[in-house]
């Protein structure tokens, strides 16, 4: 039980019934799509690039808990950032997820996102953790097709 | 019918009856299946996904290792010995699989690796030859992707149209709409007999008369249907039908396609190779006789060996007792699991067959199935490879519980467990 209350910690559950800047933006001016062919999830990212930095972000789509929170969480750890920050907090996000240790800097700059840590356990989870990351480096990149975990 | 079989037909709610899964002694069976005595994240295993695949009996497993220790020769060419007994032990399996058919010949059992080799066999070889540009291939809407994608492929070489039936809010086919799409222009009819994703039983053999009154050839998809009711493929009249070995208490990678022989010696060859043959010469080759025509190269031999040990295990229990037993134990299921608050069935049709499709409030299926594994609860989870099918219930996956002979109350009610759990996390 222990390890499941890991997964499903508070948090997560929180997010993924309220998930924060969960709409369309308006002024959005980079998007993707990301794909989950094993369990349909489904989610759009949306961007307000200026220059190198995210002005704003927002997203949409049907997604399990783990997927839903990560995207939630994503967006609130993100705004504001460049895209190199964004990028390596992916980086960090992906070692957390899949439980290999650090390869750059520390876990600490992944502030919030460390309740994410019992994914590593959950092998077949980490594709819906990093869903919504996966999505977010595709519209980063200005990249038009969905994006795929497969 | 055995006499409890039909006992439960009649009352299927008296108390004798619920012992009365009686004639299957379940206890007793579960300790042919060794992996049920497995224990999973530290729980007793509840294996609840046979629909995906059935677990084996030690007879399976023990026809496999017989036959690479003591068997392993290649067939219909040796003079030797072993191979000799590989022939007549491929070939007898072939019968097994003829008269759990009740097919009229065993040379219409054809050996294929599963119900899509099978649906793929009939769509490169009989409808190739028969669909034609402007034509029409017709299916119904809760199909497995194994049914919608041959037939797709078909269609667009073709240049012909794949039309669909539609289905009712409770999973049932609607015969009408099916019956008001058969036309001139129908040139085959693929139908699965038991739905993998809702559970439905479709009323295969009165789609068989319709499309027959046009003169229209039917395939029956069988995946789902004989592990859990008895099929007479002479019966339903119907020209093709095709199951998987492994969903029937057999090995992956072996599965059957049974077709009419008059349908099976106009058609062209699915791939040439060895055995397929009788003469070949650079300017011209003669086929063999069926079933070798469309058996090319070296067959699973252990499998379809495998598969026939399968067989004989189910007979030897009685198909009418399993489905007899299976019936009340998926009555008891839904009652069990509908009682739960939050709870939505995804098929509820009247005649069902083996599979309990659903959703918890608004929870995933994907957190379902990994709340329920973490109890040692194995289900499946997402859109079963039926997309078309959460399509048309405006859902993306569900989670589903599917059962087999060897299914109990006991593990019923731990499913039930399981889910309060399920929405305990997510209270």
């Amino acid at each position: 039980m222990s390890d499941l209350r890991e997964l499903y910690q508070e948090v997560i559950l929180e997010h993924s019934k309220a998930p924060r800047n969960y709409r369309e933006l308006a002024t959005a001016n980079h998007r993707a799509e990301g794909y989950n062919p094993l369990c349909g999830d489904h989610f759009t990212v949306y961007l307000d690039l200026e220059g190198d930095s995210i002005r704003d972000i927002s997203f949409q789509g049907s997604g399990c808990a783990i997927a839903k929170a990560s995207a939630s969480m994503m967006t609130q750890s993100v705004k504001g950032k460049t895209r190199a920050e964004a990028e390596r907090l992916f980086d960090q996000f992906r070692n957390l997820v899949t439980g290999e240790s650090p390869a750059n800097g520390n876990r600490a700059e992944l502030g919030k996102l460390t309740v994410f840590s019992g994914v590593s356990e959950f092998p077949v989870r980490v594709k819906c953790a990093t869903l919504a990351w996966h999505t977010l480096h595709a519209a980063m990149q200005g990249k038009q097709e969905t994006v795929s975990t497969e | 019918m055995t006499t409890a079989a039909r006992r439960l037909s009649r009352e299927p709610r008296t108390a004798e009856v619920r012992n009365a899964g009686a004639e299957l002694d379940v206890h007793k069976i579960r300790c042919d299946f060794p992996i049920l005595r497995q224990r999973v994240r530290g729980r007793k295993l509840v294996y609840l996904d046979n629909a995906a695949t059935s677990q084996k009996p030690q007879v399976v497993i023990d026809a496999i290792g017989r036959y690479y220790e003591q068997g392993n020769a290649n067939i219909h060419r040796g003079v030797h010995f072993l191979s000799e007994h590989a022939t007549e032990e491929y070939e007898g399996a072939r019968r097994t699989v003829q008269s759990f058919l009740n097919a009229a010949d065993a040379s219409e059992i054809i050996f294929v690796r599963g119900a899509t080799e099978g649906i793929n066999l009939v769509a490169q070889t009989y409808a190739r030859t028969k669909v034609h540009a402007g034509d029409e291939v017709l299916i119904t809407a809760m199909e497995h992707h194994s049914n919608i994608v041959p037939w797709q492929i078909l269609c667009e070489e073709k240049g012909a149209r794949l039309r669909v039936a539609p289905i009712s809010d409770s999973g049932e086919l609607l015969l009408e709409e099916f019956e008001r799409l058969l036309g001139p222009r129908t040139k085959i009819v693929a139908v699965t007999h038991v739905s993998n994703a809702l559970g439905t039983i479709n009323p295969v053999q009165r789609v068989i008369e319709m499309a027959h009154r046009g003169n229209i050839p039917v395939l029956v998809d069988g995946a789902q249907a004989v592990p859990h009711l008895k099929v007479d493929v002479q019966a339903l009249d119907c020209d093709f039908y095709v199951f998987s070995g492994h969903k029937v208490y057999g090995p992956t990678g072996i599965g059957v396609l049974y077709g009419k022989s008059a349908l099976l010696d106009a058609m062209p060859p699915y791939q040439g190779g060895g055995d397929m043959i009788s003469s070949v010469t650079f300017e011209k080759t003669i086929y063999n006789k069926l079933p070798y025509k469309f058996e090319a190269g070296t067959p699973h031999v252990a499998g379809a060996i495998s598969l026939g040990a399968g067989i004989e295990y189910v007979n030897g229990l009685g198909m009418d007792n399993i489905a007899a037993y299976e019936h009340e134990l998926l009555a008891y299921a839904t009652e069990a699991v509908s009682a739960i608050p939050g709870i939505r069935l995804i098929g509820t049709a009247k005649e069902k067959a083996g599979v309990l499709s659903f959703l918890v409030d608004s929870i995933h299926p994907h957190d379902i199935g990994t709340i329920l594994d973490h109890e040692g609860i194995a289900v499946r989870t997402g859109h079963h490879c039926a997309q078309p099918v959460m399509q048309r219930f405006g859902i993306a996956a569900t989670a589903r519980a599917s059962f087999a002979l060897y299914n109990t109350r006991e593990e019923v009610d731990a499913l039930v467990e399981g889910l309060q759990r399920v929405r305990e996390v997510f209270a």
